[in-house]
């Protein structure tokens, strides 16, 4: 009965987000919003097949623990300490900040209830938090990590999870006397247990663990390996909930010892695969979570929450957007990424109510609020991206980069800063030719500049730009932009206005290539071409063929191929004719190919000098090893 | 391709913006009217060493005479002139059974050499210093059937006065001419003077 069940269970989650999660990608709402969907849809609220309350929390509790330890492993005490400064620095100040803001207006609220205290500081705590999961999944999921914005969500998130150790150890100090817990004993002692554990724990995993796990990996048991990992995980959470603190930062404090250990990599790939699931397992879990019940009890208090505790957080964070500083255009993602409720606020309400700080109805409206903070978020980033950054874009300021102004006088001008504009500006500065840059991506530009490029910001499409740069005096102009239109759109400029300019163009496809042919540019460049031949050289290689002979092949397949786009260009608005021109040329290079390999037996044929205008000659004749000539080589006396 | 003109000049210099001579004889024959002299520059028509052995033998397949024109190098030519000895001239084109293309042609050699004509003196005979690093360039115009000309040998390059390589390149020009047939040699030889070109290439260093 039980066995079944578990497979009808397991079936259900499996399915429900195997169905939604390619939808809400189809969608283009990504797959946060799929997960929590699928949660919706088989919770309480939805079609009810999951309804068992404790199973819930389990999963939850399970998704999150699991979640916390790959995010422990990532933070290895040494890149904790290179970040030191955004993750103390702007992380407390968001944290304490919306903290302190989030009680005292909370209080406010309650009209400095004297037992108020209580409940506001720990709604303050709970709220303050962001989600780590859907704040790191989502700069992920359109690879924004590495920006400005995406490095200070991960410092702010790696604080809020540092910082929730010390806050959940606070929690029992918090409890009423009258209603301590019988096991936690006097908040106090329960306070320097948990502190005593998390001790023992960190020490233990120094001194015992490594050793435990380099006995292990001796073994050449791999999964005995991931056996003992998520061993440590379990047994971590289990020690740390026999204190009264959160099996999640215990997870998390297994995953920190880890990452300090010589196996990280090892780890870290044998659960790689996991985490993605897991992930997904925790927003169902997030999903099903979502409590309409008492949404729909207090819908005006939860509302009034949500909006209240987004407003706050969002004053926090408009203030670090200007200290830190983030770009104009990536302040919504972070604002919105920070500003919503997190898993950290389940562990504290969880924690305040088992101390009985809070009570139940009170940890439900909170719990509500949070979730429905993080529903929001993945959708609100959507609306931002749809409405709300195109508008920005439209009517924001000039930004803060100045344009190229003053006038310039290099003989090259390179259009498009990125890694084609750049190998070209490099070899072209090596050898002493002085190149204007233009770059419209201010961002990019930031960067280029940090590594000592001199990089004018600027829409190259722009005529009077384009004559700041010195396009009627210089003889180079190198369209090396992104975008195929900008391209064309330059092309059409330079050639209109600068008709002594020898235009240099790279073509993103052969289509671009087409239509820069028939503006007449003389030098395009296919930008993958020559790369793929060079890989297909190392391949030919790797199958056996001499290097100098691979590289022939792959430049005789050039010359053909230019040859042929040649050929072609005429026809290229007539696809049909294209198609079977590009094939019979195919064909024809296939054929060469094939002749030349008759033409060339593995073994020299031999031929005498001495017969030379013999008509009579037989190629075939001779042996092998005479001196003598090799047949297609020159003769060698 | 290619104009297909009775005298065929093959330049090779892997440097040509530093050449003195073989710039200036390159220069020269460029001055006469390309349907007879055709000048291919290999080095530039293959910076990357990949040679178009069709064009190649088209284009000498139309000559009457070929004409190598490169420095002299560890006594023999350039690099890519010798991959093109070895990929134009191929088997059963050049040499080797049916291989009669270039028969009855003549083969001319212009080159110069950046030691004094003394230091050749010393390595090869007294009368024709250069003749004893000929006999590769000799056996090469026997085997494809070509009537091997008297070469033109520039000593010196590098210390040469300007007015020396002029008048060089002169005599080349005037060969070129008489080469180029027998009616069109009576027509006037082409002046440096009247080219701004090829004044600053002979009168600079």
């Amino acid at each position: 009965m039980q066995h079944s069940h578990w497979l009808t269970l397991a079936l259900t989650y499996l399915a429900a987000a195997v169905i939604t999660v390619p939808l809400a990608r189809r969608l283009g709402v990504g797959a946060i919003i799929g997960y929590l969907a699928a949660g919706f849809a088989i919770g309480p609220w939805g079609l009810r097949l999951v309804t068992d309350p404790s199973q819930i929390v389990d999963l939850a509790e399970f998704g999150v623990v699991l979640m916390l330890f790959l995010i422990g492993l990532e933070l290895e005490p040494r890149r904790l300490w290179a970040m030191r400064r955004p993750i103390f620095g702007w992380g407390s100040v968001q944290l304490l900040g919306s903290l302190a803001l989030i009680a005292l207006i909370g209080w406010a609220c309650m009209g400095f209830w004297p037992d108020g205290w209580r409940l506001a500081l720990v709604a303050g705590a709970a709220l303050a938090m962001s989600s780590t999961a859907i704040g790191l999944a989502t700069l992920n999921e359109r690879n924004i990590l590495q920006t400005t914005s995406g490095q200070n969500v991960l410092s702010v998130s790696l604080f809020q999870d540092i910082a929730a150790i010390p806050l959940l150890a606070l929690i029992p100090l918090m409890a009423p006397d009258r209603v301590a817990g019988e096991d936690a004993g006097h908040p106090l002692i329960a306070a320097a247990r948990a502190f005593g554990m998390i001790a023992v724990i960190v020490l233990g995993g120094r001194l015992a663990i490594r050793p435990a796990l380099r006995f292990i990996a001796r073994s050449q048991t791999p999964e005995i390996f991931t056996a003992a990992a998520l061993g440590l995980v379990v047994g971590t959470a289990a020690l740390m909930q026999a204190v009264g603190l959160s099996m999640a930062l215990g997870a998390f404090l297994a995953g920190v010892l880890l990452a300090e250990s010589e196996y990280r990599r090892e780890l870290e790939t044998d659960i790689e695969p996991f985490k993605g699931l897991l992930l997904g397992l925790f927003f169902i879990a997030v999903g099903m979570g979502i409590d309409l019940g008492v949404v729909l009890h207090h819908p005006l208090e939860v509302a009034a929450i949500v909006v209240g505790f987004l407003a706050v957080k969002t004053l926090v964070l408009w203030g670090m957007e200007i200290g830190i500083p983030v770009p104009r255009l990536e302040r919504a993602v972070f604002t919105l990424l920070l500003a919503q409720g997190g898993e950290f606020g389940f562990v504290v309400l969880q924690a305040a109510r088992g101390q009985q700080v809070i009570d139940d109805s009170e940890a439900g409206v909170l719990t509500a609020a949070i979730t429905l903070s993080m529903l929001l978020t993945p959708l609100m980033i959507l609306a931002a991206d749809r409405w709300w950054l195109p508008m920005l874009a439209r009517f924001s300021p000039r930004p803060p980069l100045s344009e190229i102004t003053e006038p310039q006088d290099a003989p090259v001008i390179i259009a498009g800063f990125g890694r084609y504009g750049q190998i070209i500006a490099r070899l072209l500065h090596a050898n002493g030719i002085q190149a204007t840059v233009l770059e419209h991506d201010a961002e990019a530009i930031e960067a280029l500049r940090r590594f000592g490029f001199r990089v004018h910001y600027g829409d190259a499409t722009r005529l009077d730009l384009l004559r700041v740069a010195g396009a009627a005096k210089a003889r180079v102009l190198v369209v090396a932009v992104d975008g195929i239109e900008p391209s064309l759109e330059l092309v059409d400029i330079a050639r209109e206005n600068f008709p002594n300019l020898a235009i240099v163009a790279r073509a993103r496809n052969v289509q671009h290539w087409y239509q820069l042919n028939e503006r007449g540019v003389k030098f395009i460049e296919r930008e993958t071409l020559d790369s793929s031949l060079m890989s297909a050289r190392s391949v030919l290689e790797l199958m056996g063929c001499e290097p100098h002979r691979a590289r022939t092949l792959a430049m005789r397949f050039r010359r053909h191929s230019v040859q042929q786009l040649h050929e072609l260009a005429p026809h290229f608005r007539d696809e049909s004719k294209l198609i079977s021109l590009a094939r019979a040329g195919r064909q024809q290079l296939e054929q060469l190919f094939a002749q030349e390999r008759l033409d060339r037996p593995p073994v020299p044929r031999t031929w005498d000098p001495a017969q030379a205008g013999d008509e009579s000659f037989d190629e075939h004749a001779g042996a092998p090893d005479a001196p003598g000539p090799a047949k297609q080589g020159p003769p060698e006396h | 391709m290619g104009l297909m003109a009775d005298v065929l000049v093959l330049v090779a210099h892997p440097d040509i913006a530093r050449s003195r001579v073989t710039r200036a004889l390159a220069a020269q024959a460029r001055l006469l009217p390309p349907a007879d002299v055709e000048v291919r520059d290999l080095y530039a028509l293959y910076p990357d060493y990949l040679i178009d052995i069709e064009a190649e033998q088209a284009a000498l397949a139309a000559a009457r005479t070929l004409v190598w024109v490169h420095p002299v190098q560890w006594y023999s030519m350039p690099a890519l002139m010798k991959l093109w000895m070895d990929d134009v001239l191929a088997f059963r084109w050049a040499y080797g059974p049916g291989g009669r293309a270039l028969a009855g042609k003549c083969l001319w050699l212009a080159v110069s050499t950046g030691g004094v004509e003394a230091s050749y003196r010393k390595l090869g005979g007294e009368e024709q210093p250069f003749e004893r690093f000929l006999p590769p360039y000799r056996q090469t115009a026997e085997m494809v059937g070509m009537r091997f000309l008297d070469p033109l040998v520039f000593h010196g390059a590098h210390r040469a006065e300007a007015h020396e390589v002029h008048a060089h390149a002169h005599a080349f020009a005037l060969r070129l001419q008489a080469l180029a047939g027998e009616a069109r040699a009576n027509a006037a030889p082409p002046q440096p003077d009247v080219a701004p070109d090829e004044r600053r290439l002979t009168t600079d260093t």
